[in-house]
Order: C-alpha cells, then sequence, then structure tokens
C-alpha cells in the first residue's frame, strides 16, 4: 500500500471529465425490514469520474453501490442512471444492469463455463452479438487483463488474482459506461491484490467511471477525484482525496481514517 | 553451543520405494492385510464369498434349458437350475399379450429408442436431436398403431403453431408475448377444427397404418420400459418447474400450489395413485370416456417421481450460491436466462446422484402396476406360475427379471458417474 501511496497520481490530462451527470441519486432510503441502512442518500456522478467509497463495515457502502443496479431495491427517493429511473419495471432493470458493470468481493465467476465463456455468455445473450465478434472482444479484453493464455480454462483452475480479472474483463465486454467495484480485493492474498488493482488503475486512466468500494486507501489517493466517506447509512463526509486524507472535517472520518492508517 | 548453520552439497538421488510398499504385493498389503483385524475380515469375506459361488455356479451352470415342465426338470435332476421356463416363456415376459406376429414393433422402437437416447446422452450427436423430438410419436405410432397419420397431424400442428409464433414474433408484432397467444390461438383452432378432417384427408390420399393394439395387450419389459421411459422424460422438467415454483420469491400463490403439490404427492404411497388411476378415476370421467389405462398410469408414474425430482432438484439449487445469482442478474440476463444458462447448468450438475437416484427408483416403481392387473414382468411371472406346467417356479424367473431390470438400472447409474467426471470443472 504505501508503494502505492508512493507512486504519482495517475495522468489526468487524458481523461475529460464532463458536466454530464450519469447517476443521480436524490434522498434515497433504504431498509433491510425496519433497519434503516441507508439515509437520505444524495449522489451525483459525472461521466469519467472516479469515487472511492469508504467507510467502516456495516456502514451501507455495498448497499449503496448495490442499489445502482438494482441488486438491493430502494424504499424511498429516486435514482436515475443514464437517464432511466429506476422503477419496478423490468425492462429499465435489464437496460440499466446492462450498461452497467459490477465486480464482486467473491468473484462470481461461472464455475461451469470457460473464462471465455464467461466473458462472451452476456454480449451474445443480453446484447446478442454474433458469436464470433463476441470472442474477439473477450479476447481484447482478457489481453487488457492481461491473462489472454487462460482463455481456455475454467475459473476453478485460475489463482483468486487471475479470477477477479476475469471478472472485470467479463464486465468490460459488455462495455458498460459505468463500473461498480465492491470490495473487489478483500478476498485476495497480498500479492494478489497489486495485479487487480493495477488494471482498475489502467480502467481509471482510459476515462472508465468507477465507483468502488474499497479499503485501499493507496489506490483512492492514486486514483479518486472524489473519496466518499459513509457511517451509519448516511454519508458523512466527501471531499477530492488530498484534503480528505490531509485534513478531514469530521471526527468521525479522523477515526475512521487514525484506525485504517495508523497501523 | 553447536553450530546449526548448514549447506547441502550433494543432492540425493531419488531411489525407489520398498518392493512390498508398491505394485500389486504393496496394494494387498496396505489394502487387505494391514492389520490383523483387516486380515480377519478378509479371509472372512472371501470365505463367505466362496461359500455363495460353490452353491450358485453347480446349480446355474448345469441348468436345464430345454425341458417342457417344471416337473420334468425335477425328474431330470432336482438340483440344478430349470431355466426351461425362460426358453419357454421369454416373449411373453419381453412383451405381454403383445400380438405375436407384431413383435417386430415393440423390438424396433426399443432399438430405435436406443438411438433417439444417444444424442440427448452425448452432446457430440447433438446434431441428430431432431430424430430424439420425433421418436415420441414415432413410437406411439409403432406400439399401437392405427392411421400414421392421427400422430403426424400432432407434428404438424405443433410445427405450424412454433413457425407461426416465429413468423409472428419477427415480421407482424413487436411484443413477443402477444405473439405467443396469437400462435397458441392459431394452434388451438388447428387442433378443434381442421386437424380430425386433415388428418383423415391424408389418410385416404397416403394410406400408411398399422393394426391396433389395444392397452391391456401390453406388458412384460415392453410395459416397463414404456411406462419408466415416459416417466423419466415427463418427470424431469416438470420436476425444474416444480423447484423453480417453490423457490419463488415474487409469486407467493405459484409458490404455495408447487409446495401443496409436491407435499400431498410425496405423502401418498405410489399404490394409492395407481389405484385412483385404474379405478377412482372412472367415477370422476363423464361415463362412456376411454381414457387409456397405461396413460393413466404414465401420468401418475411422472407426477409422483416430479414431486421426488423437484426436491432434489431444490437442493442442487440451494447448493449454488447468491453470487451466482447476482452475477447473472448484473450483467443483464432475464431471469428464465439465467436460470437456463447459469444456475440450472450448475443446479442440475450438483443433483446428478439425486436425479439418477429418482430415475432409477421410478423405473423399478412401475413394478408396481401389477396390482392394478397390468402384466408387468413382477405380473407376469405370477401369471406363468399359475400355468400347471410350471407352478412352483420362483427363483429362475425371478432372477431374470431382476438380471433385466439390473442392467437398465446399472448403465444409467454408470452414466451419472460418467457425466459426473464430464463436468467436473475444477481441479
Amino acid at each position: 500500500m504505501s508503494e502505492l501511496d508512493e507512486k504519482k497520481k495517475i495522468d489526468r490530462t487524458k481523461v475529460n471529465l464532463t458536466e454530464e451527470v450519469v447517476i443521480h441519486i436524490s434522498e434515497m432510503n433504504k431498509w433491510f425490514g425496519s433497519f434503516h441502512v441507508l439515509r437520505d442518500i444524495n449522489l451525483e456522478v459525472r461521466r469519467g469520474e472516479r469515487i472511492v467509497v469508504c467507510g467502516p463495515s456495516g456502514s451501507g457502502k455495498s448497499t449503496l453501490i448495490r442499489c445502482i443496479n438494482r441488486l438491493e431495491e430502494h424504499q424511498k427517493g429516486k435514482i436515475i442512471v443514464d437517464g432511466t429511473e429506476l422503477t419496478t419495471d423490468l425492462k429499465n432493470i435489464d437496460k440499466i444492469r446492462s450498461e452497467v458493470g459490477m465486480v464482486f468481493q467473491h468473484f462470481n465467476l461461472f464455475p461451469h463455463l470457460t473464462t471465455l465463456e464467461n466473458c462472451t455468455l452476456a454480449p451474445v445473450w443480453v446484447r446478442e452479438t454474433p458469436k464470433l465478434e463476441a470472442e474477439e472482444i473477450a479476447m481484447e479484453m482478457l489481453e487488457k487483463v492481461k491473462i489472454p493464455e487462460q482463455a481456455h480454462k475454467f475459473p476453478g483452475q485460475l489463482s483468486g488474482g487471475q479470477q477477479q480479472r476475469v471478472a472485470i474483463a467479463r464486465s468490460l465486454c459488455m462495455k458498460p459506461r459505468i463500473m461498480l467495484f465492491d470490495e473487489v480485493t478483500s478476498a485476495l492474498d497480498p500479492e494478489m491484490i497489486k495485479e487487480v488493482l493495477d488494471t482498475m488503475i489502467q480502467l481509471a486512466e482510459e476515462g472508465m467511471t468507477m465507483i468502488c468500494v474499497t479499503h485501499e486507501m493507496g489506490f483512492a489517493r492514486q486514483v479518486a477525484d472524489r473519496v466518499i466517506f459513509m457511517d451509519d447509512g448516511q454519508i458523512v463526509e466527501q471531499n477530492e482525496p488530498e484534503s480528505f486524507f490531509n485534513d478531514p472535517k469530521s471526527d468521525r472520518t479522523k477515526l475512521f481514517l487514525s484506525q485504517i492508517l495508523g497501523h | 553451543m553447536s553450530n546449526i548453520a548448514f549447506v547441502r552439497k550433494k543432492e540425493i538421488a531419488p531411489s525407489p520405494p520398498p518392493i512390498t510398499e508398491v505394485g500389486i504385493i504393496g496394494w494387498i498389503k496396505q489394502n487387505l492385510f494391514s492389520g490383523w483385524w483387516n486380515s480377519f475380515l478378509t479371509l472372512f469375506c472371501l470365505y463367505f464369498l466362496f461359500m455363495l459361488a460353490a452353491e450358485f455356479f453347480p446349480w446355474a451352470w448345469g441348468g436345464h434349458w430345454h425341458t417342457k415342465s417344471l416337473r420334468e426338470c425335477l425328474d431330470l435332476d432336482p438340483n440344478v437350475a430349470c431355466f426351461s421356463v425362460l426358453t419357454a416363456r421369454w416373449k411373453q415376459l419381453l412383451f405381454g399379450l403383445y400380438p405375436a406376429e407384431e413383435y417386430w414393433r415393440p423390438t424396433l422402437t426399443f432399438f430405435l429408442l436406443i438411438l433417439s437416447i444417444i444424442p440427448i446422452l452425448f452432446p457430440r450427436f447433438i446434431r441428430f436431436f431432431w430424430f430424439s423430438l420425433i421418436y415420441p410419436g414415432l413410437a406411439l405410432w409403432l406400439l399401437w398403431g392405427g392411421s400414421f397419420w392421427s400422430v403426424a397431424i400432432v407434428y404438424i400442428g405443433m410445427s405450424l403453431g412454433v413457425a407461426s409464433y416465429f413468423l409472428l414474433n419477427q415480421r407482424l408484432i413487436k411484443s413477443s408475448p402477444m405473439a405467443l397467444l396469437l400462435a397458441l390461438f392459431l394452434t388451438v383452432i388447428f387442433f378443434l377444427f381442421i386437424s380430425d378432417g386433415m388428418a383423415d384427408l391424408l389418410g385416404d390420399l397416403v394410406p400408411l397404418s398399422l393394426p391396433f393394439v389395444e392397452s391391456l395387450k401390453f406388458g412384460g419389459f415392453t410395459l416397463s420400459l414404456i411406462v419408466g421411459v415416459t416417466g423419466i422424460v415427463a418427470s424431469f422438467p416438470i420436476g425444474i418447474l416444480l423447484a423453480l415454483g417453490r423457490q419463488s420469491k415474487n409469486l407467493p400463490l405459484v409458490k404455495m400450489i408447487c409446495v401443496g403439490f409436491i407435499e400431498f404427492i410425496r405423502g401418498v404411497p405410489l399404490i394409492t395413485l395407481l389405484f385412483v388411476a385404474s379405478v377412482l378415476l372412472n367415477y370422476f370421467l363423464p361415463p362412456g370416456t376411454n381414457f387409456d389405462i397405461v396413460l393413466r398410469v404414465i401420468i401418475m408414474v411422472t407426477l409422483f417421481s416430479a414431486a421426488y425430482m423437484a426436491e432434489v432438484i431444490r437442493g442442487g439449487l440451494a447448493g449454488v450460491t447468491i453470487g451466482q445469482h447476482e452475477a447473472s442478474a448484473s450483467l443483464g440476463l432475464t431471469y428464465w436466462q439465467s436460470q437456463r444458462l447459469i444456475i440450472m447448468p450448475q443446479a442440475l450438475k450438483i443433483s446428478i446422484p439425486g436425479i439418477v437416484n429418482t430415475f432409477i427408483g421410478l423405473f423399478k416403481d412401475t413394478t408396481l402396476v401389477s396390482i392394478i392387473s397390468l402384466r408387468d414382468p413382477v405380473g407376469l411371472a405370477s401369471t406363468i406360475r399359475a400355468d400347471a406346467k410350471w407352478n412352483g417356479i420362483y427363483w429362475e424367473l425371478y432372477i431374470a427379471i431382476g438380471l433385466m431390470f439390473f442392467i437398465f438400472c446399472f448403465g444409467m447409474s454408470k452414466y451419472s458417474q460418467y457425466l459426473e467426471k464430464k463436468l467436473k470443472t475444477d481441479n
């Protein structure tokens, strides 16, 4: 992590951060039964923006990004993704999901399909891309995450880091406009974390709109345009990484940062 | 203080393990005589097997095959088997009371059955799957006879329905549920008003028919296979749907119906259901309706094993992690796409042993139809014994019947092991 800290911040000149808002969340509330997990969330994400969400466990960060592609349903407020509002309409939900890629903590690759088939499945069935074309795109993406040689292996034969990179490639094959990363390095061995973070940094440099829930503060410093700190289902503080880490405003943020960076 | 630092200068060359630990001797030592208790068990089992073989082989080997009756066998040598009953009655055991001059029909159906399941069992032959699709109709016609066109018309009607769905879906109407409804409507119209006349017309133009054989003439292994295979094929998809229904979170009514059905069917003995099929159903149907007895039995057996199948598959579904559902949803797959492409392949793979278990159970349960006086092999054994010539014969008949069932069930079991091995994708 300290190694990442020392690295220069990524080159932002290539990225044109536009004013276009792609995710618009207003007054969003969510309950699990009677437990109020997300409270009055307001958040606007611009195209090309990279956001890191951090906070103690149980603070609702994962739930927040899972609401964006409706793996969780919100009960109050509005979420508009890429111009489409998330309602109970299944057509809208499937459309948004095909535009929003998601990478999970436990990879969730399809174990009965090869790496290549994992990558081509959704383009073929959801986008109705011809199979050969889908395979070309898949190989391109596997090369991007630097494991084209594993294309014909099954997920069970790959290391954790490789699996996670395949999972990223699988999402990229849908040519998503937004990527959600849900603690993607938390289940990995230390030496594999770097290869996955490198892939994510590369994506950030290419201008992908990203929302990352992560505990990798080095990554946040290096990549994020904005860091959001959540606690008790609320957004407590958000700022540019520089100010967020060097000059946190709220006591809760200070406490969290001292705990996570203190060792 | 001694010096603990050490650096190896010379590699130790690999050497073969001791002769008593490898090869046949090693295996015997490890597995049969690893301790005094194990050695005792080995010797005891060997003795037991020897005693069994010493009794059985002389009895079976010297058996009579060509006597006219059990009496004759006993007169020749009472201590050996009398397989003559099989020589005399094997046709009956295979075909029941099926007319002798039509034996070629069930035989042909059986060989076509083997051909038709090959594309399903081995994906490499999937291009012949069309044959598996037309086989059921072909078998129906071959076994029961009648006009070829009365069966073919069903296929024609269904093809028309499917064709009109695709045509409507692509050319005329944008929304697919509407196209589905319209296609269904057209198909119903076809079967209600057109199919009968068309079948008659085709029958007049190209007369192609076999002598009709009524269901009560069916028997023996032909009957077991008809009921067993149809039950297996039909109960599998029904079981899948029931399992999905039971898992459903958004459709409480569907879930309730599925749970109710599964629990009711599982809670009732199969024999009860068969009695319902053979006796009670007649009270509920309008008088004069001829609802084929074999069909009724097949429906009951199918429903019975579908309920078990549903629970087996539910077990498999529970073995697929929530992450798989989320991953496929996050890629934009619809519910049915994700069930078909992601969830079911994994759930079914987990449930292979249970599914095959249910299949084998169903196949053997077909012998229960002898209770409602259909002539399956076990029922025929009693019929044969009722003949004065073979009165008192047990072992030879039941060994032969058991062997036939064993071949089929063992085949299924072997295939399931092959499938499990083939589908293993992790190290």
